[in-house]
């Protein structure tokens, strides 16, 4: 009977003990100030390179599911030039109001929208879905390569819907720009044919950035991107993600309060679908007009 | 950077000696008995199987009999080979496949992924349950009640005085099929329901419309659920003949109808090795029981090697995404 029980499973410790990084964990009660930030977490982000255009407007968007509202009368500007950032406890509404910048919510049966989204001044309702999407891509917060070659990855989205068209010839220099464009060409120029599922989480995501970046999107929707990644990764994807605020407006939701200080330029804070506090990064974590913004930053709740 | 202080408590401590049978209650090691024992029950009746056939098959087993055309006769020595059923069911598990095979993916892609109205996918859905409960003798009876009807009467022969026969390898084919369509649909459904909501969601986002999903990015997930299904579908058939006394006339050998030449054989009758088993064994007409075990253990292999290769493709290159 005896060796029908395992023995217990314990950790193993393969590396030296752990040295003590000197800077404190950011939910630390009193964490908030400034100069705290300051020095915790390092900015990626250089001044602003060009002036920042604004591509997509919300107009008090509300979404309710069924009886619950999700989003609740939420206005916000979404720039070029400049990462916004959407901060908030879970179930805030971050991710939902997210979704309903590329009408991913239309799938969601029970969901309901008031309010108007602008895309360069049109309306995204009377835009065509597909068209819409492609203009507004997104990233997921789980890496989700299609299994499928890295180079079909890329060029998934330039095909017909669901064609070979156009051949692999036409779409090399494509494919190729967007690799490069998310900082993945130099890994993996060589092996284009191998399926993307092979690669590493960090790679995948990039893969993924790749991938919505090929059909030349206006905005690039982050939901977490980083949040199942190793911290390496977080710090390219980090790079790449300030590096990319140029070419498009970028939207990224994160429960990493110290990515968003290390990324973004306005923040949005959202609590309970509403939208509390909006401003560049440094008023918002620097000096928060509303008490429960200063509570959230500083480590109160969350 | 200060080094940390050693842990006060030392990590590869001795683990407490365990104390053993204190915590076992007799009811746990009853239980922990009988699973033992039903899990050797088991691996004993599948190599009983195994080594008897082996022992008969290779024993009577010669190429000749896989390359010779079987004969009627009341001597055994003068029966020939079993050439024929071993097309025959070949001939009828590729044939049931192929009905099956996109039917049973279509329905399990319109099911988990369009599914609406809700009543209509309920109805599908105890439809295909009803058709895998159904006897596969009922299903046999229920085809030839069918295919008898001057619709169909292509797919078999019209004999003298305006009678359909209703029995050929198409009839049989299309009545296997229903036996392999529920395994298919099944573990092609179940793959696709695998799927994490956000990779269709990230094709979706990509501009795509949900056929392009379905085709490009779901379907190619789900390849080796459609491949487990085929597979066991194809051992089904393989292994069915209640289908074939019925609705292939279970010939000794195959009997072609009709002019054109590759479609006589197809609305002809013919055999398979599981009614040549049959006929032969001790159970049927008894002729030639050397031939029926020879046959019955070609047909082990056949589904044996099925199973393996189902092994084989479940295992090689699982490809997941995390939810």
């Amino acid at each position: 009977m005896e060796s029908l029980i395992p023995p217990p499973i314990r950790r193993i410790v393969v590396e030296d003990p752990p040295t003590v990084v000197s800077g404190a964990p950011v939910h630390k009660p009193g964490n908030g100030s400034p100069a705290a930030f300051a020095t915790i977490a390092h900015r990626q982000r250089p001044a602003r390179l060009v002036a920042p255009a604004e591509r997509m407007t919300l107009e008090r968007l509300s979404v309710t599911y069924g009886q619950k509202k999700a989003v609740d009368s939420v206005s916000l500007p979404v720039r070029q030039g400049e990462v916004l950032a959407l901060i908030g406890p879970s179930g805030c509404g971050k991710t939902t109001l997210l979704r309903t910048l590329n009408r991913l919510t239309d799938f969601t049966a029970t969901a309901r929208r008031d309010g108007r989204v602008l895309l360069d001044g049109a309306d995204v309702d009377l835009l065509d879905v597909t068209e819409l999407r492609r203009r507004v891509s997104m990233v997921f917060q789980q890496p989700n390569p299609f299994p499928m070659s890295i180079f079909d990855n890329v060029a998934y989205a330039l095909r017909e819907q669901a064609q070979r068209r156009p051949r692999r010839a036409v779409l090399e220099p494509a494919v190729v720009d967007a690799l490069q464009r998310a900082g993945l060409h130099d890994e993996v120029a060589e092996d284009l044919d191998h399926a993307a599922l092979r690669l590493s989480g960090g790679q995948q995501q990039r893969l993924c950035i790749a991938r919505a970046l090929a059909a030349q999107p206006e905005v690039l929707l982050l939901d977490e991107p980083c949040s199942a990644l190793d911290p390496r990764s977080t710090e390219i994807i980090e790079e790449l993600i300030v590096e990319l605020r140029k070419e498009v407006a970028v939207v990224i939701v994160t429960h990493n309060l110290q990515q968003a200080y290390r990324v973004a330029d306005q923040v949005a804070f959202m609590y309970l679908g509403e939208l509390v506090e909006y401003g560049p990064v440094d008023q918002v974590f620097g000096s928060p007009r509303a008490q429960r913004t200063r509570d959230y930053v500083g480590g109160a709740f969350g | 950077m200060a080094t940390a202080t050693p842990p006060s408590v030392p990590i590869h401590a001795t683990p407490p000696p365990r104390v053993v049978g204190v915590s076992w209650r007799r009811v746990d090691r009853v239980g922990v008995a009988l699973c033992w024992a039903a899990g050797l029950l088991l691996c004993a009746i599948a190599a009983a199987i195994v080594i008897f056939m082996l022992i008969q098959g290779l024993k009577y087993l010669k190429p000749s009999l896989l390359t010779s055309h079987p004969v009627s006769d009341t001597d055994q020595s003068k029966t020939g080979g079993f050439l024929d059923p071993l097309i025959g069911t070949l001939l009828l598990t590729v044939l049931g496949t192929l009905i099956a095979l996109p039917l049973g993916v279509v329905t399990a892609a319109w099911l988990t992924e369009y599914g609406r109205p809700a009543w209509f996918a309920r109805a599908v859905e105890s439809g295909i349950e009803i058709v895998a409960g159904t006897p596969s003798i009922v299903l046999a009876i229920f085809g030839l009640l069918i295919f008898q009807q001057h619709v169909f009467s292509f797919l078999s022969f019209t004999a003298q005085g305006n009678a359909v026969f209703g029995r050929s390898f198409l009839t049989a084919g299309s009545m296997m099929a229903l036996i392999a369509l529920p395994l298919i649909f099944g573990s092609t459904r179940e793959a696709l329901n695998a799927i994490p909501a956000h990779v269709r969601e990230a094709s979706y986002a990509l501009g795509k419309t949900k056929i392009a999903t379905i085709r490009r990015v779901l379907l190619p997930s789900a390849r080796t659920g459609i491949g487990t299904g085929t597979a066991l579908g194809m051992g089904r058939i393989a292994g069915d003949t209640a289908i074939v006394v019925i609705l292939l006339g279970a010939t000794l050998q195959l009997d072609p109808e009709g002019s054109i030449p590759a479609l006589r054989t197809l609305t002809g009758t013919g055999g398979t090795l599981t009614s040549y088993v049959y006929n032969n064994s001790p159970a049927g007409e008894g002729n030639a029981p050397q031939k029926a075990y020879a046959a019955a253990f070609v047909l082990l292999l056949m589904v044996l090697a099925l199973n393996f290769a189902i092994d084989a493709v479940a295992r090689g290159r699982r490809t997941r995404w995390s939810r």
